[in-house]
């Protein structure tokens, strides 16, 4: 580091730089905040879709599951479920049977816990699955497999 | 509270029942993560007693905690030392010190004890929801707790600042902390929109490890670098800022890295990706200076473990934080390695070397202090240490890179096939295994170094010797 750069310089580049890019990620962020009603299809927001959402959260779904890639690589992606199974034709169906029957008696598999969800919470959660895969995600996953 | 001869102020002490509950806390956390490594492969290993989502969130949360704890001794140890005054209320450090451990006790038993849903409904997570995010999983009344422990705190710390010098090491430790506090702030905000909610639980996880938490670590090894080195303060404080004005400069945006495929516009792919791809400089500079201290050091410090912590975190935290982040932050190739095992080798490494690293450098330098046996542990006691460092870095690199192959042939097999021909992800997993073997070997040789590094402690001997410790420690670097 040539002479002329002095504690002073640095501490400059530091205050400014850093202020420069926060204002920066705010102008950024107000952006995405305004962009997210139509990327996320707010308007299928239903209270249900509310609801699941809690349930999501008050099971700890993501401790073993990623949603849109994130969370825990324990268990398969949800975030396209509602397309991997089915999707308007028989999702419904296939997922308040796949809630029925947890843990499954196979000797030595992951584990899902009985979380003993009422009809109501199911079908709720469903319905945040269901909103969550039309979220424009970038193409993202790959493929149906997540 | 035993005031020690070597201490410079007495009240620094208080940093000691930080640091210890810290260490149990890591154990606990090494614990956990082998109990989930074993899940990993054996799928109903204590099922249903510890099913794999608890012993994830008590893995991860006592990560966060311990590191928290490690941070608030830090504060505790070096604030004080810097501005040259007493810590303004060490009564104070001592009641939330209990405040903290308590509740963050009662959190792990909560977690442990009854299910989550039920702790949910009983601490009363309808009113305000916002648990069961990564990471922030606590009830809302912990984390309520964790913002009165914090704002105690930088009370604290914040008098003591005020009333005595401020050296550029306080302020940008107080600026980490402060940060740290505020971020954390976001943790109360869960929108229904799950866009919005994981957009904003980025500026809790993002600008705390990518960001202000940064601070707090280029501030602590300058700390440390200074006391090992006697290196002028002057080109320390240069470099402190040169590390941290690149870790924001490029770590703010650089957030943008998570938002490739949660719902967000487009435009964060090639920003996230120019930006998070120039983060691994303030890493790289840390290594620089680091290793550039020491060679100009002035002197040579009988305490040659802490230096090798010092040492140690920068080229690890370099390489999980740095390399292994840079691997898989290009949207082209995130693509594809979005929540695989990458990233999870990415976060074992990262978490280790930047955070784990700095807080077990701090209390390499300080704990001898504080329990009095002057400027360093004794010869023997700091050669057990070493043995640790080795048994757990080593080991670390391994579970690494064992988790890297696994992500590897996870994409290959999961992620690069059209939809029809790719292999599903538990029968992905099933392929695995064989790796997931070797990262548990791997943790178990981890826990065995955490047991040395916490036996070194124990050791007696004669006083630290400044000749016997170096020709220690060129032994231990072959």
């Amino acid at each position: 580091m040539a002479e002329k750069f002095t504690k002073g310089a640095a501490r400059n580049i530091y205050y400014g730089g850093s202020l420069f890019f926060i204002l920066l990620f705010l102008a950024l962020t107000l952006h995405t905040t305004r962009a997210a009603p139509e990327t996320s299809h707010a308007e299928n927001l239903t209270e249900s879709v509310a609801r699941g959402k809690l349930v999501w959260e008050e099971n700890n779904c993501i401790g073993c599951h990623t949603l849109l890639g994130e969370g825990a690589y324990y268990a398969p992606e949800l975030g396209n479920v509602y397309v991997r199974r089915g999707g308007d034709a028989s999702f419904k169906d296939y997922f308040a049977a796949w809630m029925k029957i947890q843990p499954l008696p196979a000797p030595g598999r992951r584990k899902m816990p009985q979380f003993n969800l009422t009809d109501q919470q199911v079908d709720d959660l469903a319905e945040f699955l269901k909103w969550t895969s039309q979220i424009d995600t970038q193409d993202w996953p790959p493929n149906v497999e997540g | 509270m035993t005031a020690s001869s070597t201490l410079k102020f007495a009240s620094q002490s208080v940093a000691k029942p930080y640091f210890i509950f810290a260490l149990i806390l890591f154990a606990g956390q090494i614990v956990f993560g082998l109990i989930m490594g074993l899940q990993y492969i054996i799928g109903d290993f204590l099922f249903p007693a510890i099913p794999f989502n608890v012993a994830r969130m008590v893995h991860t949360n006592l990560l966060i905690v311990w590191l928290l704890f490690g941070f608030m001794g830090a504060a505790y140890y070096l604030i004080p030392e810097e501005a040259d005054v007493e810590l303004h209320s060490p009564l104070l450090a001592w009641i939330l010190f209990w405040v903290f451990a308590v509740a963050g006790t009662l959190t792990v038993l909560g977690y442990l004890l009854v299910p989550y849903a039920t702790l949910a409904s009983i601490t009363g997570n309808d009113l305000l929801p916002t648990m069961g995010r990564e990471f922030l999983e606590q009830p809302t009344i912990t984390k309520v707790g964790i913002v009165v422990v914090a704002l105690g705190f930088l009370y604290n710390v914040g008098m003591t600042v005020l009333k005595g010098r401020k050296t550029v090491i306080n302020v940008v430790m107080m600026t980490g902390l402060v940060g740290l506090a505020v971020m954390f702030l976001f943790a109360f905000y869960n929108p229904e929109n799950l866009v919005m909610d994981k957009f904003y639980w980025w500026w809790v996880v993002h600008l705390w490890v990518e960001g202000v938490w940064e601070l707090i670590l280029g501030a602590i090894l300058a700390f440390v670098l200074i006391k090992v080195t006697g290196v002028d303060r002057e080109v320390i404080e240069k470099w402190l800022y040169v590390i941290i004005g690149l870790a924001l400069m490029t770590g703010i945006i650089g957030t943008g890295h998570h938002y490739f495929w949660i719902g967000t516009p487009s435009y964060w792919q090639p920003l996230g990706s120019i930006f998070s791809a120039l983060e691994p400089l303030p890493f790289f500079a840390m290594v620089l200076f680091a290793f550039n201290a020491i060679n100009h050091r002035r002197k040579e410090h009988p305490n040659q473990a802490a230096v090798l912590w010092a040492m140690g975190t920068s080229v690890m935290a370099f390489l999980g934080a740095g390399v292994w982040g840079f691997l898989h932050t290009l949207s082209p190739v995130n693509y594809y390695t979005h929540g695989s095992q990458i990233t999870a080798a990415h976060g074992h490494m990262a978490f280790y070397g930047a955070y784990a690293m700095i807080v077990l450098t701090i209390i390499s330098y300080a704990m001898p202090i504080i329990r009095g046996q002057g400027q360093a542990a004794p010869n023997r006691a700091q050669i057990t240490e070493m043995w640790g460092f080795w048994l757990m870095t080593v080991s670390m690199v391994f579970i690494t890179l064992f988790l890297t192959a696994a992500g590897v042939v996870q994409v290959w097999l999961q992620r690069l096939p059209e939809s029809g021909a790719a292999l599903s992800f538990m029968d992905t997993q099933q392929q695995l295994n064989i790796f997931y073997w070797a990262r548990e070997l791997a943790g178990v040789i981890f826990l065995i170094g955490l047991l040395v590094y916490f036996a070194s402690f124990f050791v007696k001997g004669e006083a630290a010797d400044v000749t016997a410790m170096k020709a220690a420690r060129a032994r231990a670097q072959i």
